[in-house]
C-alpha cells in the first residue's frame, strides 16, 4: 500500500497530483527482476507536459486535456461533462449500454473482491486511486447526485460526498485510461458489479459530448480508418502494394508461390487482419496466405474503405464510432457476397464484429462472423494442413487475449492447434478466461505519449511480465529459445514493447509472434525455418 | 402492544416489499435492449462451460443448433446464491463475515415460511406443540431451532461487517453513513429479537400466534401482544420493507445483472426479436454534443452510424 491514504473525496481537491508513482512501491517482478534496480528507472513526466495538460492524476497522461485557460472556460466545460453525464443515462442516447450501467451503478456492496484481480492495482503496489472501484465510486457518487438524486435530502448521508468541480472531472478523464478495460475484476464481483464497463461508459461520455479522447484512438485511430481505410494511414493502394511484397517474401521463404487474392466476389471467405500486422508484422498475413493457399481454401481480402483493416477503436470509447466502422466492415462483405467474414488475430477486432455489433446489424449487414483460431482448428484437426511438430521443438506459452478468451468464450480451438503443433506448449498461470491483461488492452497498446509507455510497461504489463518469466522460469538461459505465441495485433504491440523495455529478448531469449507463424513453421508443405528468431 | 396495529403494520410493510421488488424488476426489465457485453464462464453454455467457452467456437456456428443447459445455470447460481461461492473463491478473508449474515438471512427466510406453515396449521385447528402430531411437533422443533440458528448467524455477520466497515481503513473509506444505518438497523433488529425470544417467547409460540392471526386476517383477536414480540415483528417487518428500497436489492436485481448482462450471448438471427428490437433501438434520436456526432435530438443512431465523420463536424 502506497503510504498516503488517499480519499474518495480527495479526486475534487485540486492538488499538483492525487496520487505519486513511486518504483520501490511496484509488486516486484521474480528473478532476475526482483529488486528494483534491476528493472529501469520509472521516466519522470516532463515539466513542459505538466504546465500544458492536465496532469494532476498521477505521474503520466494518455489523455493530454489542454489545460482551460480561465476559470470561465472551467465552469464550460463541467457543464458539458454535467450534460453529458445526464445523456449517459437516458434510453435514447445510451440505449446501447444503459442497462448494464445503471445495474453497476446502484449495487455496489464495496466488498472490495474486485480490487483483488485487477493486475493494475495489483502492479501499482495496490495504489488506491487505481484501485477498480476508486473511479467507479467517484462515478457513481456524480450520478447519484446530479442525475438520480439531484440534491434531495440526504442524499449525501446515503451515497457519500462527492464535489463536482473541473479538478474532478480532469482527473476523472485520465482514470478512465487507467483500466485496460479487460473485465477481470467483473468477473470476480459477486454481484455482477463491472469496473470495467463504468470507466469505458466514462470514456464514452468524454468523447461522445465533449469530444475529449485519447488521440490516438479517435484523431489517428477511428477518424482516420473512416477517411483513408485504415488507423495506419494506407490507402487501398499502399495496402495492396505491401501485400504484394509480403506475398513476395513469404513465397521465397516457403518455396510456394502465394498470391493474395483481392476484393474476390463469392469467395467463401473475407478474411480481415489488423492493418498493423501488414506494417509492423508482416509474416502474419503471410502466413495466413499460405495456410489457406495450401489447404485450397476460398477466401478473399478486401481493398475496400476499411476493408482491409479490423480495428475498430470506437469499441473502447465511442459508440458512434464503433458502429461506424462495424457497419463499414459490414457492408464490404455484403458486396463481395462472402459467405463469412473471418477475422485474423486481432483480439478487439473479434469482439467488436463477432460480439459487440451483434446487436447493431440488421437485415443482410448481418453476415455471418468468425475467428481465425476455429478455421485454423478445423485445417488441422480435417488434415487440410499436414505438419511436423517437431520442427517447433522450443518452449511455447499462449497469453491469452482477454477480447477473444474471457469476452467471446474463443478459449479451446487456438489450445487443439498449439497442442498438435507446439510439442513443449505449456500453460501461464492463470489463463483461459482467467487470463490477465498483457497491459496493452483498451488502446494502450497504441498509446505512448509522454512517458506513457513507461505507465504501460511498469504497471499495466507487469503482471504479464511476471506470468511470462514464471510460465518459462526453468529454461531462462538465453541458450534456449522461448516463444510466446500472442495471437492478437495489440498483444503483440504490448509485448514488443515490454520485451524491449526489460530486454528479454537480449537476456533471455524470449521471442513474441502470432499463431499462424507458429503453424507455417512446421507445416511440411514448406521450407523449415520460417519462424525468424531476431526481436522485431 | 395491541396486536391489531402490529397486523397492519405487517401487511403495510410486506405490501411495500413486494410492490417495490416488482416496480423495480419491471423497470430494470422494459429498459431497452442493450448490446451484448457477455463475460465468460457462461454458465449455460452446455459441454463448455466448464473452461468458460462459447458457441463460437463452432465452426459455423449460425449453422447449427444452440445447447444451452439450465442444469448448467443451476450448478452454478445454487452454490453462488447460498454458500456465495463467488466471494469465498476470490476474497476468502470477506467471506468469513458476509456468509454468516447472508447465510443467516436464508435461514430467517426459512424461519418465516415455518411461522408460516405453523400459522396455517394452527388455524385449520391442529397443534403446533412437543406433544402434537408429527407434523405439529415437527413445526414446533424445527421453528425455534431454526430461528436461533438464523439470528445467531445473521447477528454474528452483521456485527463482523460492522467491525470491518468500522475499522479497516479501505472498507471504511467506501462504506457511507447510510451502510453503518443499515449494519445497524440489521443488529439492532436481531438483538432485539434475540432478546424476544429469550426472555418472553422461548419457543416462538407468541410469534407463530401472531402468524396464525396473519394468515387469518384475524384483527378481532390480536388482542395485546407482549412489547418485545410488538418490537421484534415491526422491527422485521419495516426491516422487510426497507431492504428492497437500498442497494441490498442486489439479492433480486443480480438475477438481471447474471442473466440479462453477464451470461446473455444470445445471437441476433435474422428476422428474430433481438433484430426487431435492435431496428427499434436504431431510430432513437441521438443528442450527443460532440463534433464528429452533432445530435440535434432529431437525427437518429441509424443516421449517426451511416454519416462519415466529416459531414457532422461541418
Amino acid at each position: 500500500m502506497t503510504k498516503k491514504r488517499i480519499r474518495i473525496k480527495d479526486i475534487s481537491k485540486p492538488s499538483p497530483k492525487l496520487t505519486e508513482l513511486r518504483k520501490e512501491d511496484f509488486k516486484p517482478l521474480p528473478a532476475p527482476f526482483d529488486t528494483p534496480e534491476s528493472t529501469p528507472d520509472f521516466a519522470p513526466l516532463s515539466d513542459k507536459a505538466r504546465e500544458q495538460y492536465e496532469a494532476s492524476l498521477d505521474d503520466t497522461l494518455a489523455v493530454s486535456i489542454p489545460k482551460p485557460q480561465s476559470k470561465e472556460e472551467e465552469d464550460e466545460l463541467v457543464a458539458k461533462f454535467l450534460s453529458g453525464l445526464e445523456k449517459l443515462f437516458t434510453k435514447e442516447n445510451n440505449w446501447t449500454f444503459l442497462q448494464p450501467l445503471l445495474l453497476s451503478m446502484d449495487h455496489c456492496a464495496a466488498c472490495h473482491t474486485c480490487s483483488d484481480a485487477c493486475h493494475i492495482y495489483e502492479a501499482s503496489g495496490r495504489n488506491p486511486v487505481y484501485r477498480p472501484a476508486y473511479r467507479s465510486e467517484v462515478f457513481r457518487r456524480l450520478y447519484k447526485k446530479h442525475v438520480k438524486s439531484n440534491g434531495r435530502l440526504l442524499q449525501a448521508w446515503r451515497d457519500g460526498e462527492i464535489e463536482l468541480n473541473w479538478t474532478t472531472v480532469a482527473r476523472l478523464a485520465e482514470l478512465a485510461y487507467r483500466c485496460n478495460l479487460c473485465r477481470r475484476c467483473a468477473q470476480t464481483c459477486p454481484i455482477g458489479v463491472d469496473n470495467g464497463l463504468i470507466a469505458h461508459e466514462i470514456r464514452k461520455l468524454f468523447s461522445q459530448e465533449m469530444g475529449i479522447a485519447a488521440k490516438e484512438l479517435h484523431e489517428s485511430g477511428s477518424v482516420l480508418q473512416l477517411k483513408v481505410g485504415s488507423s495506419t494511414g494506407m490507402n487501398d493502394t499502399v495496402v495492396k502494394d505491401n501485400i504484394e511484397f509480403i506475398d513476395e517474401e513469404v513465397s521465397e521463404k516457403t518455396g510456394l508461390t502465394i498470391e493474395t487474392p483481392w476484393d474476390k466476389e463469392g469467395a467463401d471467405i473475407l478474411l480481415v487482419h489488423n492493418a498493423g500486422e501488414i506494417l509492423s508484422w508482416p509474416m502474419n498475413p503471410g502466413a495466413f496466405a499460405v495456410i489457406f493457399e495450401s489447404a485450397g481454401v476460398s477466401w478473399t481480402m478486401s481493398s475496400d474503405l476499411a476493408g482491409y483493416d479490423s480495428v475498430n477503436y470506437g469499441v473502447w470509447y465511442d459508440d458512434a464510432q464503433f458502429a461506424r466502422v462495424a457497419i463499414k466492415h459490414a457492408e464490404i462483405a455484403k458486396k463481395l457476397k462472402v459467405k463469412k467474414i473471418v477475422l485474423g488475430e486481432c483480439g478487439h477486432a473479434h469482439k467488436a464484429l463477432t460480439v459487440i455489433a451483434d446487436r447493431v446489424l440488421t437485415g443482410d449487414l448481418n453476415v455471418p462472423r468468425e475467428s481465425a483460431f476455429v478455421i485454423l482448428d478445423e485445417l488441422l484437426s480435417s488434415g487440410r494442413l499436414k505438419v511436423d511438430p517437431d520442427r517447433n521443438d522450443f518452449p511455447v506459452t499462449l497469453h491469452d487475449p482477454c477480447n477473444v478468451v474471457r469476452l467471446m468464450g474463443i478459449v479451446e480451438p487456438q489450445r487443439r492447434v498449439l497442442r498438435k503443433i507446439a510439442p513443449r506448449f505449456r500453460e501461464m498461470t492463470p489463463h483461459g478466461v482467467h487470463n490477465y491483461c498483457c497491459g496493452g488492452g483498451s488502446g494502450f497498446a497504441i498509446m505512448s505519449g509522454h512517458n506513457f509507455s513507461d505507465w504501460r510497461a511498469q504497471i499495466a504489463g507487469r503482471k504479464k511480465v511476471e506470468q511470462i518469466l514464471n510460465a518459462f522460469k526453468d529454461e531462462l538461459d538465453p541458450s534456449i529459445k522461448k516463444y510466446v505465441c500472442a495471437p492478437c495485433s495489440n498483444c503483440k504491440g504490448q509485448l514488443r514493447d515490454l520485451f524491449n523495455y526489460y530486454d528479454l529478448w537480449e537476456k533471455h531469449s524470449i521471442l513474441y509472434d502470432g499463431l499462424v507463424e507458429l503453424i507455417v513453421n512446421c507445416m511440411t508443405n514448406v521450407e523449415p525455418g520460417f519462424i525468424e528468431w531476431e526481436m522485431h | 402492544m395491541p396486536g391489531s396495529i402490529l397486523l397492519a403494520i405487517a401487511y403495510a410493510c410486506a405490501a411495500v416489499f413486494v410492490a417495490s421488488i416488482a416496480f423495480r424488476a419491471l423497470k430494470i426489465a422494459r429498459l431497452p435492449l442493450h448490446l451484448r457485453w457477455e463475460l465468460y464462464p457462461v454458465a449455460h453454455e452446455k459441454g463448455r462451460a466448464g473452461y468458460g467457452g462459447s458457441y463460437l467456437e463452432e465452426s459455423d456456428w449460425w449453422t447449427k443448433p444452440r445447447a444451452t443447459s439450465l442444469l448448467g445455470e443451476l450448478k452454478v447460481m445454487i452454490p453462488e446464491i447460498l454458500l456465495l461461492a463467488g466471494v469465498w473463491e476470490h476474497n476468502r478473508r470477506h467471506w468469513f463475515r458476509t456468509f454468516p449474515f447472508h447465510f443467516g438471512l436464508y435461514v430467517l427466510a426459512g424461519l418465516i415460511g415455518l411461522l408460516l406453515l405453523g400459522g396455517i396449521t394452527e388455524a385449520a385447528g391442529l397443534s403446533v406443540a412437543p406433544e402434537a402430531s408429527l407434523v405439529g411437533m415437527a413445526l414446533y422443533h424445527l421453528t425455534y431451532l431454526v430461528g436461533y440458528l438464523g439470528l445467531g448467524l445473521a447477528l454474528l455477520g452483521t456485527l463482523a461487517l460492522l467491525a470491518r466497515r468500522t475499522f479497516d481503513p479501505d472498507y471504511r473509506e467506501y462504506t457511507k453513513p447510510a451502510d453503518f444505518f443499515n449494519l445497524a438497523f440489521f443488529a439492532v433488529a436481531f438483538v432485539a429479537a434475540l432478546l424476544t425470544h429469550a426472555l418472553v417467547d422461548p419457543d416462538f409460540q407468541h410469534l407463530r400466534t401472531f402468524f396464525t392471526q396473519l394468515v387469518t386476517f384475524d384483527f378481532a383477536s390480536a388482542g395485546t401482544v407482549p412489547w418485545l414480540t410488538g418490537l421484534e415483528v415491526a422491527l422485521g417487518s419495516v426491516l422487510l420493507a426497507y431492504v428492497p428500497l437500498t442497494h441490498m436489492s442486489h439479492f433480486f436485481t443480480k438475477w438481471f445483472m447474471y442473466h440479462d448482462v453477464r451470461w446473455s450471448d444470445e445471437p441476433n438471427l435474422a428476422g428474430g426479436k433481438i433484430e426487431r428490437q435492435v431496428a427499434a433501438a436504431l431510430n432513437y434520436p441521438v443528442s450527443w454534443s460532440a463534433p464528429h456526432i452533432r445530435g440535434d435530438g432529431k437525427k437518429t443512431w441509424a443516421e449517426v452510424a451511416t454519416s462519415d465523420v466529416e459531414e457532422n463536424e461541418q
